[in-house]
């Protein structure tokens, strides 16, 4: 490999459709996996995709769609769900000295604790940042990286860190593009043999079925009827706000309101 | 002479004629007695007590007794709440508070009210700590549930330092020794922060962390379609409108002094915010939208506006309907619930579905031409007028006031 070309890992994880609970790709993952094909098409930065867990059909279905968005190739650490992944998906990307690790931020099914891309970090003791919609600047001679994160709002902010770095894509990343099925058989996944000794069990959690959150009511804790009566008479203060019938007044009122909300 | 009260015809005629000149010398008010004919007491129920702010007519028959209030008092301010105090608290609860743009969000208040039902139930008597990083514009803060503060103004925690706020959170763990950590789960930094200082300190975590039952947590799990079970934990990040804000105390919000930390070098740098092209951010997201109705005759104008003003653009049903602006920029309930922090109606009378959509907005500034409609009744500030000549004065003046830094610079 070219010493100024970089190892970039996607990490993958199976999705779930909301409405039929079908495995898929993921929306988050697949956006990583998008960033990484454009890293490797536009900078000729070596791309592999991994995914952890156990190979069962219908995963292979969920996988072969990310295989269909242009992949040869999705190596897989088989590992049964009882036992913690992290430890092994560590040990990995050590191995293959990867100094870009690309991933979502939340699976879509399981306990999606978000914690993933964190132990991860620790283990390797490589920073992490989430929310990343786009890397502006891979600097490879300094090894800095320069990332979009998106922040509420709709606003941006710009980032820069030093590589080996893990980022976690946000769903304002640009759109993943289609997976094709012709594509997707002729990609292939290959599994790679893990040793299972060494891994810490995981209590599996029985996942119920989310039971609806109370809405808030507006609490009155009023102790004697006058309170009680005056809650309930009471309307909002909004009755009605400034009035301004001159032109000019007015877009000098709206200007000095937009001044003092800091918008201009 | 009788002892029977004598009618006057020509009064009685008086009192029945509204519209006589001298009706209002008879029928004064209702502290004026009046007797009938028979000479019983008149009563008149149709002018007993006053109109409610609800339009409903409320009698008080307490006369002089009744407590008054003036109704632009807050009912919060008439209610001196007891002081909760903590002299020595048996252990901590630690909550990391988002403080975004340095006021308290519901969200904290929800978390603090969370951490103070887990410090005071059972009989015990523990404190609540709470950090918050950068400066806060919050004047009062004694009324959310805060024992013991640590305000960190440190220069370097300002922008995104999640390092460094690490560091900070990991020597505050390490000298109050807190029995529970809670965080916000939300998008600004608590979501970020507890799952990073989780990691660090390998702590127990329940994320998404919404009702506790006794011992027992539910957390939210696979993309809110399920819940799972969880003992407390360490780190608890809680939900949304999870736990009620305190309410019934004013708390003590002692200072503590600030840990310090050793010479860190963060491996990340923020380099600020990257200006955005407003007409890029989704409409539900945008903090600041001009959207235009069925008043506007002069559209050019109005884009001309947004963009000087740096404004998203949205646009009422009937200026969609008329292909004036797209299908995807319609703000009401048919179309996109807006949240902005300004809204800008341009010539939209305000219809139910268009207020609909706009109620999760903070400033509504409207410009029409009619001052009885609906959109000026909601709005905070209003301009009557040709929305025209109300757009092209405040053309103007941005242009104005863009000339003159310009020309500084």
């Amino acid at each position: 490999m070219l010493p100024n070309k970089l190892n970039v890992t996607c990490l993958v994880s199976i999705g779930m459709h909301p409405l039929s609970r079908r495995a898929r790709r993921a929306e988050q993952d697949a956006r990583a996996v998008e960033l990484g094909l454009n890293l490797a098409e536009s900078s000729q930065h070596q791309l592999s995709v991994v995914h952890a867990g156990e190979l069962t059909s219908e995963a292979e279905f969920a996988l072969s769609s990310y295989l269909g968005m242009g992949l040869d190739e999705l190596k897989v650490l088989s590992i049964p769900p009882q036992l913690d992944i992290t430890s092994a998906l560590t040990d990995y990307v050590r191995s293959i000295k990867s100094n870009l690790v690309i991933m979502g931020q939340q699976t879509e099914q399981g306990d999606s604790s978000a914690m993933l891309p964190y132990l991860l970090a620790q283990a390797l003791s490589i920073p992490v940042v989430r929310g990343i919609t786009e890397i502006i600047d891979i600097d490879n001679t300094r090894q800095h990286i320069t990332l979009l994160q998106a922040l509420p709002r709709g606003q941006r902010r710009q980032i820069t860190g030093s590589l080996p770095m893990i980022i976690c894509i946000d769903m304002a990343a640009k759109a993943p593009r289609q997976s094709a099925v012709g594509k997707a058989l002729s990609g292939k996944i290959t599994p790679v043999s893990v040793n299972l000794t060494g891994l810490d069990p995981v209590a599996v959690k029985p996942m119920l079925t989310a039971t609806v959150r109370p809405k808030r009511l507006k609490l009155i804790k009023a102790k004697t009827a006058a309170e009680r009566f005056k809650a309930a008479t009471a309307k909002a203060t909004n009755s009605g706000g400034k009035l301004v019938y001159d032109p000019q007044q007015g877009a000098q009122a709206i200007y000095d309101l937009l001044k003092q909300e800091k918008l201009l | 002479m009788s002892q029977h009260r004598r009618r006057d015809p020509r009064v009685l005629k008086i009192i029945r004629n509204r519209l006589h000149p001298l009706h209002g010398q008879y029928v004064d008010s209702s502290t004026i007695k009046q007797f009938g004919p028979s000479g019983l007491l008149r009563k008149f129920p149709h002018r007993v007590g006053t109109i409610a702010a609800n339009g409903r007519r409320r009698i008080n028959r307490l006369g002089g007794h009744a407590p008054s209030f003036s109704m632009s008092q807050p009912l919060e301010a008439l209610v001196n709440l007891p002081l909760h105090q903590v002299k020595q608290p048996e252990f901590y609860i630690l909550v990391v508070l988002d403080c975004v743009a340095g006021r308290l969000t519901e969200h904290d208040k929800d978390c603090l009210g969370f951490a103070q039902m887990l410090a005071n139930r059972k009989g015990q008597a523990g404190a609540v700590l709470a950090v918050i990083f950068g400066e806060s514009k919050d004047t009062d803060l004694t009324l959310f549930g805060i024992d013991r503060l640590l305000h960190i103004t440190d220069d370097a925690v300002q922008g995104y330092q999640p390092e460094l706020c690490c560091e900070y959170l990991s020597q505050i763990i390490a000298q109050f020794n807190p029995k529970h950590i809670i965080f916000p789960d939300s998008i600004f930094a608590g979501a970020d922060l507890g799952r990073r200082i989780a990691a660090k300190l390998a702590l127990s975590v329940a994320t998404s962390a919404w009702k506790l039952v006794e011992d027992e947590l539910t957390c939210r799990a696979s993309q809110g379609l399920s819940d799972i079970k969880s003992p407390l934990t360490d780190v608890i990040l809680l939900l949304e409108q999870a736990y009620e804000p305190t309410s019934e105390y004013r708390y003590e919000t002692l200072l503590l002094d600030i840990p310090k930390i050793a010479m860190y070098k963060s491996s990340l740098q923020d380099d600020g915010l990257v200006e955005v092209d407003p007409s890029q951010i989704p409409l539900a997201e945008a903090g600041f939208i001009i959207a235009g109705g069925n008043g506007i005759t002069d559209w050019p104008l109005f884009h001309r506006t947004a963009e000087l003003l740096g404004a998203t653009k949205g646009a009422s049903r009937v200026a969609v309907d008329d292909g004036f602006m797209a299908r995807d920029r319609q703000v009401g309930a048919t179309g996109t619930w807006v949240s902005a922090q300004v809204y800008i109606a341009v010539g939209i009378s305000g219809a139910i579905q268009h207020l609909q959509g706009i109620s999760r907005c903070e400033k509504v500034i409207a410009i029409n031409i009619d001052d009885s409609c609906d959109m000026i009744k909601r709005a905070d500030l209003s301009v009557i007028g040709d929305s025209q000549a109300i757009l092209a004065e405040l053309n103007q003046l941005c242009l104005q006031t863009k000339k003159v830094v310009d020309d500084v610079a």
